[in-house]
């Protein structure tokens, strides 16, 4: 077991043009992306964006209909035996059996990676352990929470300890002390080495998590950068101002410039791009001058939020 | 050489896997071994007294130990669609794949794991009837070709059970097989003689699977003649076997390939 081809390649993940139709719908309209070995890449897209379908067609559970994918050095399509030796999957759906108990699963899928019995006893042992599980080891998995069953389903694609894995929305649903746990659990992975393509449609995630993040939209990659470049992509610090007068409105949006502001979520609030802390003082000076009195300022760092919704709205 | 092996391993796990779920799922437990004795007290008791067996001149007891065995075997047979059906909707099947497996050998396995446990179930029923006064009158030889007609039938109705669990789209609708199988025992000679039938299930009756393998089931606990009964009923559950396997292993091929 653990067949690892040749070594050499950097790049653990190589996808290129991948296409994809469901009947008249066309789920994928060309996909690149690559994912440098031992990186996390996130995948980060609204729901119908294609995130699901690329996964499946790079662990070849799903043929796609145009296009190259090159998983650990092997296509998905030729070698796909070859592919699935070295990948683990977490699916958006539970993957491990309701019925069977933490342990009796994990074993399971070790001896169907064919390890002795002896080995595949130590490797689930090892897994519970690794994953906060050995308490519930011999417990149905019905009786988990959702946090227990999806590091029970992270724990279930490495039992083949896998050099690549693809987790496809791996904390939907969870609660944040849960997500956080896992989050530390896929940064732990990344460390010692396995590389990570990760979909979510949580951008707080990719920030948190990626080396590199894909932006996809209908089946479309609208951006591919680092998270720090995304966010610079958008520019500029946001500025947040709750006026005390509501009736000041107006007088504050003139001496302003109507252009470069936009109403906030109250209707005292106003929000604007500045450049700066020069931007910033101008900003309330002018405000001063034109006797609007301010109640509250906050700036903002641009989040993956508003890079997202950038770049998803010039796409549509 | 190497390869089988791997591949009758992983049969092996996968059987094991579907054993244990079985084992704790109430419904199936009941199925397999309260189900086949209520049947045969039901049949012995309930409607035994009402049903004469015409022209056979059996007791009505030998007359239905063999439609019970069948009804005892075939009703948790059938629940393989379900079975089937509910690994392929869930997120199960998506790991199975993800693993250095044969696909084949999911389906297999809830196959395999079907035969154990109603060739068991029919094992219950039998039981049951010895207790509630039957007394067959077999051979060494009698006894193991029963278990092959029973063990074949429990085959035969699991692959095409599998069949349609890969063909419908949900666990409830691969429930609906089991109406089949479980209805088709009376309108066979297995419960009532087919001669009090109208002539219309009369026909049906003489025609489908169940009436001859009954018959089979019959000559061979009651050291009766068999006569060509025992040549249709090989027919039968071999055609089942034989156009149902290929036949589901291609629909999962389908469901499982984009």
């Amino acid at each position: 077991m653990n067949v690892i081809h040749s070594t050499g390649f950097t790049d653990a993940v190589v996808a290129r043009g991948l296409t994809k139709s469901f009947g008249a719908t066309q789920v994928l309209a060309g996909i690149d992306l690559t994912v440098p070995t031992g990186s996390l890449l996130a995948l980060l897209g609204p729901n119908g964006s294609g995130k699901t379908t690329t996964v499946r067609i790079l662990t070849t559970l799903l043929a796609p209909d145009g296009g190259t994918a090159v998983v650990g050095g092997c296509d998905v399509t030729r070698d796909g035996v070859a592919v699935r030796r070295m990948i683990g999957l977490t699916s958006q759906q539970a993957t491990v059996d309701d019925l069977l108990t933490g342990r009796e699963n994990l074993e399971l899928f070790a001896g169907l990676y064919h390890l002795g019995r002896r080995q595949a006893r130590r490797r689930a042992q090892d897994l519970l352990e690794r994953f906060d599980l050995a308490a519930a080891a011999n417990r149905r998995v019905v009786t988990y929470s959702g946090g227990m069953r999806r590091r029970l389903d992270l724990a279930a694609s490495m039992v083949s300890a896998p050099r690549i894995l693809f987790l496809d929305e791996p904390t939907t649903g969870l609660d944040p002390r849960s997500r956080a746990e896992l989050w530390s659990v896929i940064r732990e992975l990344v460390a010692a080495g396995t590389t990570i393509l990760l979909t979510t449609q949580y951008l707080e995630e990719a920030d948190q998590l990626a080396d590199r993040v894909v932006v996809i939209n209908r089946g479309r990659v609208v951006a591919d950068d680092s998270p720090a470049a995304l966010k610079r992509q958008v520019g500029s610090e946001r500025l947040i101002l709750r006026l005390s007068r509501a009736e000041d409105m107006p007088r504050a949006r003139s001496a302003l410039g109507e252009g470069g502001t936009h109403p906030g979520a109250g209707e005292r609030e106003i929000t604007l791009a500045v450049q700066g802390p020069d931007h910033l003082r101008r900003t309330l000076d002018l405000l001063h001058r034109a006797g609007v009195a301010v109640e509250h300022v906050e700036l903002c760092a641009p989040t993956l939020d508003d890079v997202f919704f950038e770049l998803t709205a010039v796409a549509a | 050489m190497s390869a089988a092996l791997t591949a009758a391993g992983d049969l092996r796990r996968l059987v094991v896997r579907n054993l244990r779920r079985e084992l704790r799922i109430p419904d199936s437990l009941i199925v397999n071994t309260a189900l086949p004795v209520i049947i045969m007290v039901l049949f012995v008791y309930v409607f035994g007294g009402a049903i004469t067996t015409g022209s056979s001149g059996l007791a009505y007891i030998d007359f239905v130990v063999p439609a019970v065995l069948l009804m005892s075997g075939g009703y948790g047979a059938a629940l393989t669609a379900v079975n089937i059906a509910d690994d392929m909707t869930a997120g199960m099947i998506d790991r199975l794949r993800t693993l250095p497996i044969g696909g084949w050998t999911v389906p297999a396995g809830h196959v395999i794991a079907s035969v154990v446990r109603n060739v068991t179930a029919c094992g219950f029923a039998l039981l049951a009837a010895v207790v509630l006064g039957f007394r067959p009158d077999a051979g060494l030889t009698d006894w193991a070709l029963v278990l092959a007609v029973v063990t074949g039938y429990v085959l035969a109705m699991s692959s095409l059970a599998a069949l349609w669990g890969l063909l419908v789209r949900s666990a409830q609708a691969a429930g609906a097989f089991s109406f089949v199988v479980l209805f088709l025992p009376y309108l066979s000679d297995g419960v009532v003689p087919a001669e009090t039938m109208p002539d219309v299930l009369r026909d049906f009756a003489a025609n489908q699977p169940i009436t001859p393998i009954v018959a089979t089931l019959r000559s061979l606990l009651l050291n009766q003649p068999m006569g060509s009964s025992g040549a249709v009923t090989a027919a039968w559950l071999a055609g089942t076997v034989l156009v149902s396997v290929p036949i589901a292993a291609l629909l999962f091929r389908r469901r499982t390939s984009g």
